[in-house]
Order: C-alpha cells, then structure tokens, then sequence
C-alpha cells in the first residue's frame, strides 16, 4: 500500500473532519462570534512551524537508507551484496560491501550535512520572534507558535512569518507596500489592501476589539490567487461581508517596505503557506546520455547473465566426470555433497554472478553524479557569462542535464525580454491617425508644452485637440504603475526636488512604465495615487484628480486592462487599453481604419503596440458596473470565471482613441547568437505572444529570417480564404519541391543558391492542426505529421500569438516527432515556465518580468547572448567529457572482468577470483576513479574560443554521436581485446616456464597480479592517450594513481595482515617486481593492448578526419609555424643587431 | 547555495530557508573569482596523436626492442631442457608395475628407476622440475582449503583450524595439522638421479633440497608452532597428521630441524597454488661444479628412481583419470656465451639468462617488430 495513503489516512483521522470542507473558517483574534450566527466548530490547524528538512534524528538512518536503495543501481548492488553473504561467493561480501557502504555513506552523510543546514534554517524561521496582539498588548513570540487566527503586527522591513489577511497599516488608506523579491524575484513594490471596514483598527487595542471571521479556501499553491470573505460584526448586527482577494493576502516571505507597520491576522501557517506549497519537486529531467547509459547497461546486463549461464552450463557438462567434479585430492563436504543438484546449479550461477559483476560498477553512478555537480561548477564560475549590471552570473538548478546542452536540436526562444531587451521606450502614439513622437529627452526633464512634442501631421482642430487631452488623460490613468519617491529613502532630499526627477516608476509591466514616463515626456505627468484619487499634472502644471473606482487588471487571457475613474467633474470614465485584436473586436466608433494601418504599419517595424479606447459611464451604469463586479468579487468559488464574464460585460462598446508604439530593443548580439545557433545547426523557433507583424520584425532584426527567406505563411488570414487542408498540402509542396531539387542540385554540383524558408505561424491555426481530427479520411488524417514535415524543412519558424500552454504544446510535438530531438527551451516570464519545463533543456533569464522563468528552469542565464557560450562552449564540453566518461567505463570493466572469465575455463569452472580481493575492491574505486573523473571534469579537445568561433563544430557531437551503438561497440571489443591480451600473455608466460633466476615458482595469486597490474597500467594510460588536454592535475592524477597502485601493492603484500585469514598475496607483488620477464612482459603487454587503439587513432586522422580533427591539426601546425617565425623573427633581430652594431 | 543547486536535482531542492538569504548583500560575493582553473583557462600541453607524433615513438619503442630481441634469440638457442614423464600409463613405460599394481595399502613403497640418455652437457645451475597436469590446483574449493594462520605457527589455529579447511579439518577428533586439501594432497613422490657411469657404476647426484621456495614464505609467513620448541613433535601431539599422509608433518625432514614441519621447503612450495593446471614446481637444485671447467651434468646415461610413496590414492582412483593426471619431471640449464659481453657482465650471469630464456615467447613477437618497422619506414 502507498505510505501517502495511510498518511492521508492518519491526518484525517487525527484531525477529524475538516479536511474534507474546501473552505476554512478562521476566527481573528480567536474570538468566539456571536451566538446564534453559526455553531463554533473550533477547527485545528498546524501551527507555524516551518520544516524543510526531510529527517529527524532518530528516522534518519531508515528513511535515508530506504531512499537510497529505492534507486536501482543500489539495490542492484545490494542484492548482489546479499548474495555474497548469503551463498558461498567466491570473492568476499567486503568487495561489493565496501563499495556500496562508501557509496551509500557518502550520498548519507551528504544529505544528512544538507539536511543539517536545512535544520538550522528552519530553526532560525520558526525562533525567530513575532509580535502577537494578545488582549490588546503586543506580545513576542516565536515565530513556530504562531497560530491561525492569531492577530500579528510587522514592522517595516520585516518578513511575514505567515500568510496574512491585511487588516489595517499605519497609513491612512489601508494600503501597504511589500515586495515579494523572495517569492517571485519582483523587486518592485506592491501594493496590498486592507479592507475598508477593518482599516480604522489602527491601534493594538483596537484591533484587539475587533470582532470578525474570515472564510476563505483551503490553501493552494497558486501564489496568485486567493478568494475570500470576511464577516465583520459590528455592533452585534447582521455581519458586514466583504470580499477578499489576492491584494488582501499577505504572503510569508515577502517584505513589508515603505510603510511603518501593520496589523494582519494569520490565516494559512507553517506548511499551509503559499509559500511552503510551491516549494515542491519538479519532475525529473533525463538527459540522452542517461538513456544510452541505462541502455549499456541494459546489455552489459544481459552479457553478464549470460556470461554466468554459459559458465554455469560448461561447469556442468564438464563435470560430468565425477573425478572432475569432485577429484580425490579435492573433496566436497557432506553438505555440499547432499545437496540437490538444482540447488548446486542455482548457487552456481549466483556466485558467476557475483564473481562477475563488476562489470556494472558502483563506481560509475558515484563518477558520473560527481562530475555532473562538479562540472556545473565551471557555468557558475564562468567569468564571460557574469552579468555586471545585474552582479550576477549564471544559475545552475540541475546538474543533470549538463551535457544535454551539448545536443540540442531546437531551441525554442521567447521574444519579449529573451531576445528583446525589455527595456521599452515610447517611440510614437497615434491619436486618430495624428502621430506624435516624444523626442524631448533631457535627462528626464520635462520639457513644457508642445514643444516637446512633433507632430507629423496637421495640427488637429478643437476637437481633435480635446480627443488628444483625452488620449494622453487616458494613458496616465489607464495603468497599475506605482510611484516610488526617492524621498522616503532619504529624508534630505525632501522638498528640493519635489515632484520631479526624483521620483521614479514601478511596475510589473514594462510597457506601463514606458507608456506612462512617455506621457511624462508629452506633458502629462503623473503624480501619485493617494486617497484613491490620481493626480495628474497636465501641461499647464495643472493638478487634476482623478478618483480611482475600479481596476480591471490586466490577463493574458483577455489581454487588455481597464479603470474606472471619476473625474473632478464627477463624470464616469472608463479607459481600456490592450492588444489591437483584443480592442478593435469592441470599438463602435473613432478612426479604426487609420488607427489599424497605423498599428500595423508600426508592427512591421518591430514595435509593440497597445490601442487605446474609452467609454463615458453614466451613474447608473457606473452602479450596475459595480453590482456586476462585486457580486463577482464576492464569489467563492469560481470566482476568475466570472469575473471574466464580468469583465467581458463591462468592457465593450468602446470609443476608439488611438494607438501607442513602445520599442523593445534586440538584446545585446542576439542577432550573432542566433546566427551562431543556426551554424551549429540548431533550429531556432520564436515562440511569442506578440502579433505577427511585430514578431516577424524581431525575427530580421534578430536575423532568424534572412533578406532571401521565403517566408511561408500558415495563419488565419491565409486559412480564411482556403481551407487548412489546401494550404498544408500548398505549403507542404513548395517546401518538398525545393527539398528535391536541393538533392538533384548536390548531384549537378549547383546546391550555391538554394532557397531557405521561413515559417510562421498563430496560434489559432496551430490549434485547429494540432486538433485531432473528426473524420477519419485518407488524406484529412495527419495534419499533424504534414505540418512537421513542413518545419523540418524550414530554417526558422515562427510563432506567434501564443498562449503559455500553447508554447508548451509546440515542444511537446517537435519532442515527440519521429527523431525525438533533444529541445531547448528559453524564456523570461511567467509565460515561458510551461514550455520551460516541457522543453528537455529549460533555460530561463533572469530578466525584469520576475524570477518565475529563472526558477523553474534547469539554467538560469543573465542574458540571451550567454546562451551561445553555455552551448557552444559548455555543453560541447560536457558532452564530449561525459561521452567518454561513460564509454571509458564500460571499457575499462570490460578489460578488469573479461579475464576472470577466461580463467574460469582454466580453473575447472569453479569460480575461482584471479584477482586479489584487495584488488576486486579498489579497482573502481581508488586506482582507476580519479583520473578518468579529473578528465571528465577538465578535458577540452578544442579550444574554448575555436568552439566559440566556429559553431559548426557542434555539429559534430550531434545526435548523441559520440554515444551510439558503433562506438560503443567499438570500445567493448576493444576492451575484450585487450583483456585477451592480458590474459593470454600472462598464460602463456605461465604456460611453460619458470620466472625467477633461482628457479622459483610462481602461484595462482602472482598470475592474477601480473593481470591486474597490466590491466591498471592499459587502462591508465589509454586515457592518457584520450586526454587532449594535460594541465598539472592531468599529470598529477594519471601519474599518481599509478604510482598509488604500485605504492598500495607493495604495502599490501608486504606485511602479515593480522585482521586477514588469509595471506595470499604476501610478497606476491615484490616478487613478481624482482622477475626481469615480468616486467619485460608487463612492458611488452601493454604496449601490445595499446596498439590498436593507437593505429586506429591515426589511421582515423589520417584517412577520414572528422572537422574536429581537423581543427585540432591545424591549430598544432600553427602553434608550430608560431615557434617557427619566432625563432625566425629572433633569428633576424640578431642579424639586424649585429649589422647595426 | 552550491549545494542547494545540486540538492534540487535528488528530491525537493529549495527550501524555504535558504531562499531569503540570496539579498542584496550575497551580490558582491557573487562575481566569480577569475582564476585560470575556474575559467578552464590552466595552462596545459595539448598532443595530439598524428602519424607524425606517433612514428617517432614507434621507433624508438623499436629501437630499444631491437637489442632485447637479438639477446633473446642467441639465448632460447642456448637453454636446455630435458623431460621425463613417469606417469606409467604406458605399458612399456618402467613404471607400469607400480602404477598399476600398486595398493594403498601395501606398506613397501613401490620403486621405478626411468633410465635416460643427455646428449648434451647441463651447464651451471640445474633445476629439477615435477609437472602435472590435469591437476586443478587452481580449482576454488582448493585453493581456499588451508588456514595460513596455522600454517604461521599460531596456537589456538593448530588446535582449531578454519572452517575453510573442511573436509579435511578433523580426523579422529583431533584437528589436522596442516589443515586443508593442498596440504592433504602435498606431492611426495621421492625422485633421485643418478649419472650411470661408464664403467657401470651409479653415481647419486646430489640434490639440493633448500632454495627451493621464496625466502618469505620460508622465514615470514610459514612458521612452527611453539617458537623455540624445537621437539615439533610434542608441539604437535594433539593433531593428527592429514589423511592422506604417512607421516606426520614434523617428520618431513627429521634430518634438518629447519626444514621440517611447516617449513618444510616442499611442503611450502605444495602450498603455492599453481595458477594453471598444467603446472611444474621446483623440485630440487643441482648446483655447479665448483671448479666451473666440468659441466653440472655432463652428457651419458642417466636414472630417474621414483619412489611412488605418498600420492597413493591416486592410483585406486585413477583407472578413469589417468588420461588427466601426468607426472613428470623436468631438467633444465640454461648456458651461453652472451655473459662475457661487457656491459651485462656487471649483472649476474644467470639472472640475464634466465631473463632471456624467459622470454622466447616474446622474440617472436619482437621479431614481428622489426619487421613492421623495416616495412613502415
């Protein structure tokens, strides 16, 4: 039975009922409420204790160890360790024990140490003190006492220790600033509200006399949403309900700024908080390198069975002969004698299993997990890819997925804040097809009246003077952005430079802030928001205010964002501003037409556009405006849907006002990445929620499309005229024509100018291809496959008008086409995190909209330029390292096994070890693991910069090329080889002859250890023939891990172990080393095994290089045309010398 | 946050603890060092394998294989070796009485003499050889049949020896010393030679029966029990001798105190398990003339008298395995001219020797070297 049951089972029986209720009642202040208004079901609730750790003292060792051994490998490891103790093995418990006790001590004693300083950390939350209002006092607690509907006051710049229901501040409208940089990474400053009714309890004592519950949902991890109600019982009345939302709710974890205290009343704690719930694991993420891994081992497991049944088998038809099988001079025991034959049989085979299975080491799992955490180190350290401005470098979340960066195929990119800056600026507003363009930028200076502004056309008559005012009156209004005054932080500059520079915006959306600091550049200014009144100064340095009613906040779903304002006249105002397609759907009157051509004209030059509209509200439509959004408001369930349906009611019937165009500027070489990307032969997909036109100018700018690219079209306007059918199989065509005469023109030798596409697409038409089909016709079936047909043979695609989910769905095709290439994913926002997480490789940026992207991702990089290092650069590394890494393995276990199997046809089948125990053990562990984990982690075959300068050079190692079957193939035999070599040169030293000069003989143990030190010695040194790149530590670990073995040996065979039962391999070592033909055949051996891998290396260079090669050629002839023209240089210096002297 | 980065990738990564700690204060301390490690810039030398880099290296490999192979050429011509198989299958063979008529159970040890002809002189050092074949001493239940530290003189392990030794453990309720299947089948057929003179008259060569095992295994890791005792047998009076043997270990040689019992030099060298099957061990040492003018053994008659004695079972059990089993015993010298070159002068003579006989296998593998050198330049 699954544990989370029962546990589910335990808390509900524990905690009675209320885990079944969706919503929770919480009594502030712990008060009981009036008689008669409901029973008082005190409910229970965990108390604020925060625990991130996973182990306590005491279930430390079981739960760690019943963790660890639900990986495979180990308890692979460890029924084999059962085995040995159980049956009688022919090597010893220890030689797997050792090996897996390491293994699992130290994966142990790594998260203990983690678990320890998750310990600490939590300690350090839950101790740290809180100040409770109890009984009208403020009172200090700890914060893990905490309880819900515990009444909490927080000082500026303190932490919330729950999530709170904002009750009152210490400023007069109920409102409070706290920024959430440690929740979602948004520095900029919030605005919380309290409840109107409940803002007067200003003081610990009136709040104390507050009488109210709260009812709200059970808590969810969205930190975005919240629905509420809180009954306020005034005077023993009828409650007064109100509704509350996600701007009443404070959360644990962000911060209180600019406001000097509040009141709030704790309604999810400990781990009920937002906080708490979002801290849970993502889904793994394997890398192609694991699964060709998994599948080695896969067959090296199925070489070791068989290795054990064919021994099993031939043990018993050779043993047939009873002499053989049990020989006068080697008797059984009556035990074993009595045996049934099936049972022999079994044992048999066990202990073939486990005489060889090291050739699945658990060394490799603990080399390759350590030279992924290792190796992520060099994307944290990397100089190039820190960001000044920001003071921060790369972010590495996972180290699994290293070496996936070397193999990627696609990469989706977001537009906005990934290839784009992000950094908007206002560059034209269009007021009923008059164009203004605010160019007056005096260090932020204001430039009064119209001179700071150009108007291309006409000067507009009164009216139209009046529907300008009313434009730029709208923009000002029309937006979420904060002012944050410089004064507060530093109280001498009040007064000097009131009102002015001094003051800055801040916003969620850039856009807002462009806007509105555009509109600043026009002469209108705005001021604040204070009192619910926004204060506007226009250009005659006139206030005006504007009484804030509602906002309709801005979604990605509706795309467009409205307020309802009263003007100091008292007239209803409502301003919209959106996306085009989400606006012009809802406009009456006004200039559409030379709005829309102004808008699109806009588009294509790569801005981004907002519309502009508004409608006057009488009284009465003011008032059912608010019933309407109130009663929405007030729901608790489903509340987003039918605020929607609200919205969707209100915001309609719009006059048009005019159109606005903000630039974002291409990221720093974005252009040159892409294009490197391109080389490397990526696919690059732009994946945006932009419109068409302005994405398709970011992708020029950005060089995705070329001057000559056709582009290819799939979008509603073309599925409007022919069916989706017709213009798939059109599109599908054009591309395969060209596809075909591509082939025929690399016949002709005339490939020169072959045409490269282009494709774009929307997302309603990528919807309506990715729809499953109704009718099941011959040639309707597969839009599907048709429409990645088309993509395969396009160069770039691009996406736009894209829903988050929809990104995720376009990765989730091209990952499950047919070739299953390794894709990458790329953003900035909120938006990107499900393509993100979809995508093999998640990259987010760490940009202005928010940490979101940057924390769901696998990588995290300041910028998108980085991008071209992290995969040309690294993940080419990686990828090359980790290759060999795993092949170098195989290897290497092959060539330690595959001579005790021939052994076994020498030893009558009786599984007899060559190897020393001591050997057996340490082979993996200690005189083969450093150098190949010192390569892994430093090997560069190339140059940094060559593989940063030549892209396609990354095509080399594509489609896990240096992981495939031939090569595996080709080490494995290679490693039989070798082993042959070993095996049989030592036979046949031993076949005949004597080794000593005094005519002493040598023992089975001997034979073994002139094996073995063959065997470390090839193995040791076909890695040096690997290593392409010798720093000191190369020297040092290759060098010193022979040494240690020689070191080791002489020490082991050199003293009588007193903690032994045996002393087989006394003196073997130093004798086998007094023996000149031993060492002549440990010379000649080696050099023998090393043959063929040395030819095959040359005569591969030589005969078929691969560009790899070729450039490591060239750069060694260069280095020594550089030698030589120095020498030359020098040469003639001395000749010029002389001749002057 | 090293670690947290790392730790996200096992189970649950962040924890709410260390997200705040990331403020605006770890900034500075985030730029990283730019130290040539960790920007993968150490200085480093960088080979690469072309037929450029790799000829040379052949060549001198080459090169220093060319002297080596001559030396091995000119000495495999010069070893020599002479084997006698007294197995006694063969009907014809002196040895078919007593491998055929032989019984356990007779008390008088069955005597064969195996005559032979050397046509030319042993020089120097001779060594005596048994072989057998078909035997696993390598087999794992035998190999792991004996308690080294009994065999180390330790007293609690004489009285109790390892279970490992089982089935030859106890006998009689008294434990075996030395315990073990290697030690119960311990090969102790006696051969000795002896050069028939001319004129008829046998004269014994004398055998050197010490030497003949490593110098450690003789005074370290084989040891008596009862350090100065030196009457082994009342040292040994409450085990009893292994099964299959005559006598008891501390009669092994009772004419040399220092070799008898455990460290009994041909019990010690029973002890080293072969690697092979097929294997020889040194039996004896037939040592140099001292005056160096007349060979160790010149050429002439000669015989091999076997004394079939202890590895009696063998014959009971061997109608079905004698094609298997087969004794023999091996002369060698090994003599050449190639001492009185200078510069290997300085080592001793028979070291090099032996060295080179040691490696005949190799010269053909050397010589294949030369040749693909001559081929590739």
């Amino acid at each position: 039975m699954d544990f989370s049951t029962i546990r589910n089972l335990i808390t509900r029986y524990c905690t009675g009922e209320e885990s079944w209720v969706d919503s929770r009642t919480v009594y502030i202040g712990h008060k009981v409420p009036p008689p008669g208004t409901e029973a008082y079901i005190p409910q229970r609730f965990p108390d604020n204790r925060v625990v991130s750790s996973k182990y306590t003292f005491w279930n430390f060792i079981p739960k760690n160890l019943f963790e660890q051994f639900r990986r495979i490998a180990n308890f692979y490891f460890l029924i084999i360790f059962l085995v040995q103790l159980i049956i009688d093995t022919p090597t010893s418990p220890m030689t797997s024990g050792l090996p897996l006790f390491f293994v699992i001590t130290v994966t142990a004693i790594k998260q203990g140490y983690e678990d320890w300083i998750r310990h600490k950390a939590d300690n350090a939350v839950n101790q740290c003190p809180v100040h409770v209002i109890q009984h009208g006092k403020v009172v200090r607690k700890q914060s893990q006492k905490l309880q819900v509907g515990d009444i909490v006051q927080v000082k500026e710049d303190e932490t919330f220790p729950c999530d709170l229901i904002l009750l009152s501040t210490s400023r007069e409208d109920g409102t409070c600033f706290v920024t959430t940089a440690s929740l979602d990474g948004e520095s900029s400053h919030k605005t919380y509200y309290a409840v109107q009714d409940t803002k007067a309890f200003n003081t610990a004592e009136e709040v104390d006399t507050l009488h109210a519950t709260i009812e709200c949902e059970q808590p969810q991890p969205d930190l975005y949403k919240f629905v509420g109600r809180i009954n306020i019982y005034l005077d023993r009345d009828e409650p007064i309900a109100r509704p509350l939302g996600s701007e009443n709710l404070l959360l644990r974890g962000a911060t209180l700024k600019n406001t000097e205290y509040i009141h709030a009343v704790a309604i999810y704690t400990g781990m009920e908080t937002k906080m708490a719930l979002n801290y849970q694991s993502k889904s793994q993420k394997r890398s192609a390198v694991e699964k060709s891994m998994n599948a080695y081992l896969i067959v090296y497991l199925g070489i070791l069975i068989s290795k054990a049944l064919i021994n099993t088998v031939l043990k018993y038809v050779w043993q047939a002969n009873p002499n053989r099988d049990e020989p006068w001079y080697n008797q059984k025991t009556e035990t074993e004698r009595q045996r049934h034959v099936l049972i022999r049989a079994f044992t048999d085979f066990l202990a073939f299993m486990v005489l060889f299975n090291y050739i699945i080491p658990v060394s490799m799992y603990v080399t390759v997990e350590m030279q992924k955490f290792l190796g992520s180190y060099f994307i944290l350290w990397d100089d190039d890819m820190f960001d000044e401005e920001l003071g921060e470098g790369p972010l590495v979340n996972t180290s699994d997925l290293n070496e996936e960066l070397g193999q990627v195929e696609y990469v989706f990119t977001d537009k906005t804040g990934t290839l784009t800056e992000n950094n908007m600026e206002l560059r034209e507003c269009c007021v009923d097809g008059n164009v203004y363009v605010p160019h007056a930028i005096c260090n932020g200076q204001i430039l009064p009246g119209a001179a700071g502004m150009d108007m291309i056309d006409s000067s507009p008559g009164v009216d139209g003077k009046e529907r300008e005012e009313l434009f730029f009156r709208a923009l000002c209004l029309c937006h979420t952005v904060q002012v944050k005054e410089e004064e507060t932080v530093d109280g001498i500059k009040r007064g000097i430079h009131q009102g002015k520079s001094t003051s800055f915006y801040i916003s969620s959306s850039p856009d807002e802030v462009a806007l509105v600091e555009g509109m600043k550049r026009l002469g209108f200014t705005y001021l604040r928001l204070k009192d619910s009144h926004m204060e506007i100064l226009n250009r005659e340095d006139e206030m005006e205010r504007f009484e804030l009613l509602e906002v309709l906040n801005f979604d990605s779903v509706r795309r467009r964002m409205s307020v309802i304002v009263k003007s100091s006249s008292g007239e209803y105002y409502l301003f919209c501003k959106g996306a085009d397609s989400s606006i012009f759907p809802r406009v009456v009157s006004g200039k559409v037409e030379q709005v829309r051509a102004r808008v699109e004209h806009n588009a294509v030059e790569g801005l981004r556009t907002l519309c502009v509209a508004y409608k006057k509200l009488t009284h009465e439509e003011y008032d059912q405006t608010c019933r309407l959004l109130n009663s929405a408001k007030l729901a608790l369930q489903d509340r987003d849907k039918k605020l929607a349906e609200a919205y969707d009611v209100i915001e309609k019937d719009f006059i048009l006002l005019g159109a606005t165009a903000v630039e974002d500027r291409l990221q720093d070489k974005a252009a040159d990445t892409i294009e490197s990307l391109h080389k490397a032969g990526m696919k690059v997909w732009v994946l945006t929620g932009d419109k068409m036109e302005t994405a398709a100018a970011t992708c020029y700018a950005s060089k995705l499309f070329h001057r000559n690219t056709q582009i290819l079209e799939l979008t509603t306007k073309r599925t409007e005229e022919q069916s989706l059918h017709d213009v798939l199989f059109d599109l599908s065509r054009t591309v395969l024509r060209q596809h075909g005469s591509m082939t025929r023109d690399i016949f002709s030798g005339l490939s020169g100018d072959y045409q490269d596409y282009g494709l774009i697409i929307d997302g309603a038409t990528l919807s309506a291809v990715l729809k499953p089909t109704q009718d099941v016709t011959s040639n309707g079936g597969n839009y599907k496959e048709i429409f990645l047909e088309i993509c395969r043979n396009c160069s770039a695609v691009l996406c736009c008008r894209m829903a988050p989910l929809q990104k995720a769905q376009i990765v989730k095709l091209i990952k499950a086409s047919k070739e299953h290439p390794i894709t990458l994913a790329i953003g900035d926002g909120a938006n990107d995190v499900s393509m993100i997480l979809e995508a093999h490789v998640g990259i987010g940026i760490m940009g202005k909209e928010g940490r979101q992207a940057a924390r769901n991702s696998d990588y995290a990089i300041t910028k998108f330029k980085h991008l071209k290092k992290m995969l040309l650069v690294h993940g080419h590394y990686y990828y090359i390292r980790i290759a060999e890494l795993v092949q170098y393995f195989f290897y290497k276990n092959v060539c330690f096994i595959f001579p005790q199997f021939l052994y076994q046809f020498f030893c009558g089948f009786s599984q007899q070890p060559l190897y020393d125990t001591a050997y057996l053990t340490l082979y993996n562990i200690s005189f083969t693991s450093l150098p190949i984990l010192l390569y892994s982690l430093m090997e560069q075959h190339i140059n940094m910069d060559i593989l940063k300068r030549d892209p396609s050079l990354y095509r080399d190692i594509a489609k896990n090329s240096l992981l495939r079957w031939p090569t595996f193939i080709y080490w494995t035999l290679l490693g039989v080889f070798d082993a042959m070599v070993f095996f049989f040169g030592a036979f046949f030293l031993f076949d005949n002859t004597t080794f000593t000069s005094n005519g002493q003989m040598f023992g089975n143990w001997t034979f073994g250890t002139l094996v073995f030190t063959v065997l470390v010695f090839t193995v040791t040194l076909k890695l040096a023939l690997d290593t392409h790149y010798w720093t000191w530590i190369n020297h040092f670990v290759i060098w010193g891990s022979l040494l240690f073995y020689v070191i080791f040996s002489l020490l082991w065979g050199g003293i009588i172990w007193p903690f032994l039962n045996y002393q087989r391999m006394y003196y073997v070592f130093m004798q086998m080393l007094s023996s000149g033909p031993a060492w002549l055949s440990i010379i000649l051996l080696i050099i023998v095994s090393l043959l063929p891998d040395v030819v095959k290396k040359v005569l591969c260079r030589a005969l078929c290089p691969t560009t790899t090669e070729r450039i490591q050629r060239m750069r060694a002839d260069r280095i020594f045309e550089r030698v030589e023209t120095n020498i030359r240089d020098s040469l003639l210096d001395g000749i010029q010398n002389t001749t002057e002297a | 946050m090293m670690a947290s980065s790392y730790n996200a990738k096992d189970e649950d990564g962040h924890h709410p603890g260390s997200v705040g700690s990331g403020g605006p204060g770890a900034v500075k301390s985030k730029k990283p060092d730019n130290t040539a490690f960790k920007q993968q810039r150490l200085p480093a030398w960088q080979p690469i394998l072309t037929a450029g880099t790799v000829l040379p290296a052949f060549f001198m490999i080459g090169l220093i294989f060319i002297p080596i192979g001559i030396g091995l050429l000119v000495t495999s011509n010069n070893i020599k070796e002479f084997e006698i198989d007294y197995t006694g299958v063969d009907m014809f063979s002196p040895c078919f009485n007593c491998s055929q008529s032989y019984s356990w159970n007779s008390t008088s040890a069955c005597t064969c003499s195996v005559p032979f002809t050397l046509d030319q002189p042993f020089e120097s050092n001779v060594f005596m050889y048994y072989g057998l074949s078909n035997f696993y001493q390598n087999h794992r239940r035998y190999v792991k049949s004996r308690d080294d530290s009994q065999l180390n003189g330790d007293k609690s392990s004489l009285l109790n020896p390892s279970k490992e030794c089982e089935p030859y453990r106890t006998s009689d309720k008294k434990s075996i010393a030395p315990c073990g299947a290697i030690a119960n089948s311990l090969f102790n057929d006696t051969l000795e030679l002896f050069y028939i003179h001319p004129n008829g008259s046998r004269i014994a060569i004398h055998l050197v029966k010490t030497g003949i095992a490593w110098w450690t295994d003789k005074h370290v890791k084989f040891r008596n029990p009862g350090e100065n005792n030196n009457n082994l047998s009342i040292v040994f009076q409450d085990t009893s001798k292994p099964v299959n043997w005559r006598k008891p270990v501390y009669e092994l040689d009772p004419s040399d105190p220092d070799n008898n019992g455990f460290i009994n030099e041909d019990f010690i060298v029973w002890m080293r398990t072969a690697a092979l099957p097929t294997f020889r061990k040194l039996y004896r040492i037939i040592q140099k003339k001292k005056d160096n003018m007349t060979p160790t053994l010149p050429p002439g008659n000669y015989s091999l008298e076997v004394i079939y004695s202890i590895l009696e079972k063998r014959i009971t059990k061997m109608k079905t395995q004698i094609k298997m089993l087969r004794f023999t015993v091996f002369l060698r010298s090994v003599y050449c001219q190639i001492h009185k070159l200078p510069e290997l002068s300085m080592l001793k003579k028979e070291n090099i020797l032996i060295l080179f006989f040691q490696l005949q296998n190799l010269t053909f593998i050397s010589k294949f070297y030369l040749l693909f050198f001559c081929n590739y330049l």
